[in-house]
């Protein structure tokens, strides 16, 4: 088995952020993982260029520099981490550690686990299709990992955004026919893409069917076709290896309410003492934590880290507290 | 003055509210604090979709705004008459609003 982790945070959002910045202060290693492929959470994944005014000590600034900022404040203390993965299962073990694994299969154990996993994990939101599920991985894809599987394929894709967009630009070399399906007349993404697809379009190399909507998945063992709805016109057929919906990602609790921890309307009780759930051991910090007065706040939640890693460390060290300094006083000392 | 809302909420279930056209909520507020079910994630940037509603019926309502339209171009569920509750302020403009609140995305 792996080496045992001093603790690990679920949910690299802000607040998980910040916390590896407490726990280091105190000499403790984190390890993070969450289910997108960046850190920052809801800042980066809802809205990265929007200016935040509520951070002491920073009269405006744009939320992906702040993760920024927080990415660089915590690197000397060296976290590790493991990105596009989601953490579906959690169990104790009679010594009191922790096991945890994620949806890909990796295994990491600890005696703290900080949850802060904010609104939940950021799944795709899925059009709603009578055999969508049983088309997944047989031809059905949220998120593009390899485009390199397309090749030679047809394709169809949905959605008018910009990942829509760029997708259907980037793909028209790989694949070997695409479509672009799109409710609206319109497309909303950067005028870069929007220009660049009005010309693909018109020279043929892709195809693009507005005010209509993919309404039927045909196939038997994996995705042989797609039915597209027009509106006001005729149903076509569309022969298609591969259905990639893009309408972007919506937080959902996720897996993280089956773990016996104490809920209140899909967020965990704590106790306002160190943040602490109802399992010795777990924490539960930021948006994802509820208690009488909470506010979703990323100022409250790294209030919350700094409590919750004293507890945290008296854990790992046997029930010893840990001495209260300034970092004035100590600096930062690095971690190899 | 006060003005007249009638909700239909995702259980199907109706509620009339009277409230003060000056109150300064948008209806993601109204439905929030009304503990509706609506989340609200983006505390009202139309850049979530939580907050999506299906207009019913009622006077005519200012237009959609180009980041509405371009949240709206994402989400599920959207029909002709969606709108996303953020977007709309109380006012006396709405006065005799019905909408209904659209499935979770
Ligand atoms: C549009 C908008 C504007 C906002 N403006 C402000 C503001 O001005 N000031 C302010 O203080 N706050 C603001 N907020 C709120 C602020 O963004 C949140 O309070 C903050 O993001 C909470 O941070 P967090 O780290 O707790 O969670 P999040 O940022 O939600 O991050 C949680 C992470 O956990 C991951 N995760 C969840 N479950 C799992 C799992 N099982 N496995 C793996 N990973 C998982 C998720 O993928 C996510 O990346 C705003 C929010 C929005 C949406």
């Amino acid at each position: 088995m792996d080496n045992l982790k001093d603790i690990i945070i679920i949910g690299a959002g802000p607040v998980g952020l910040f916390t590896v910045f407490e726990a280091g202060l105190l000499g403790l290693k984190c390890h993070l993982i969450d289910a997108l492929g960046a850190p920052g959470g809801q800042l980066n994944e809802i809205y990265p260029k929007k200016p935040i005014y509520d951070i002491p000590g920073h009269p405006e600034i744009l939320a992906s520099d702040l993760v920024d900022n927080l990415m660089k404040q915590i690197s000397p203390f060296k976290p590790e981490f493991t990105l596009g993965e989601t953490v579906i299962e959690l169990t104790k073990d009679n010594e009191g550690i922790f096991t945890l694994m994620t949806d890909q299969g990796t295994m990491l154990r600890s005696k703290v686990i900080a949850i802060a996993a904010g609104l939940g994990c950021f799944e795709p939101r899925k059009p709603a299709l009578a055999n969508l599920e049983f088309f997944e991985k047989k031809g059905v894809d949220y998120i593009i990992r390899d485009p390199l599987k397309y090749k030679n394929s047809k394709i169809v894709i949905s959605g008018g955004g910009d990942s829509a967009l760029d997708w259907a630009i980037y793909l028209v070399n790989i694949a070997s026919e695409i479509t672009l399906v799109h409710r609206r007349t319109e497309f909303r993404g950067a005028p870069e893409s929007v220009r660049k697809l009005m010309e693909l379009s018109n020279s043929g190399k892709i195809n693009v069917i507005t005010n209509a909507e993919v309404t039927q998945l045909n196939g038997s063992e994996h995705l042989e076709g797609v039915v597209v709805s027009v509106e006001g016109g005729q149903p076509q057929t569309l022969d298609a290896q591969f259905y990639i919906p893009l309408f972007g990602l919506t937080p959902k609790l996720g897996p993280i309410a089956g773990w016996g921890l104490g809920l209140d309307k899909n967020a965990i009780q704590v106790n306002t003492l160190d943040y602490s759930t109802n399992i010795p051991g777990i924490f539960a910090i930021g948006d994802i934590n509820t208690y009488p007065g909470k506010l979703k706040l990323i100022l409250c939640g790294f209030h919350e880290a700094t409590l919750m890693v004293q507890s945290a460390y008296k854990i790992i060290h046997g029930g010893k507290d840990p001495s209260f300094k300034y970092t004035t006083v100590t600096g930062i000392k690095p971690m190899q | 003055m006060d003005i007249q809302l009638k909700i239909i909420d995702r259980q199907g279930e109706f509620h009339e509210y009277e409230i003060p056209s000056d109150c300064g909520l948008n209806l993601m507020e109204l439905c929030k604090s009304a503990e509706l079910g609506v989340e609200g994630i983006c505390g009202g940037m139309a850049l979530c979709g939580s907050c999506m509603i299906y207009i019913d019926q009622g006077p005519e309502l200012p237009g959609v705004g180009e980041d509405e339209e371009k949240m709206l171009d994402t989400l599920m569920h959207v029909r002709k008459n969606s709108r996303l509750a953020c977007q709309i302020k109380i006012s006396e403009k709405i006065n005799g609003l019905q909408f209904t609140i659209a499935p979770n995305q």
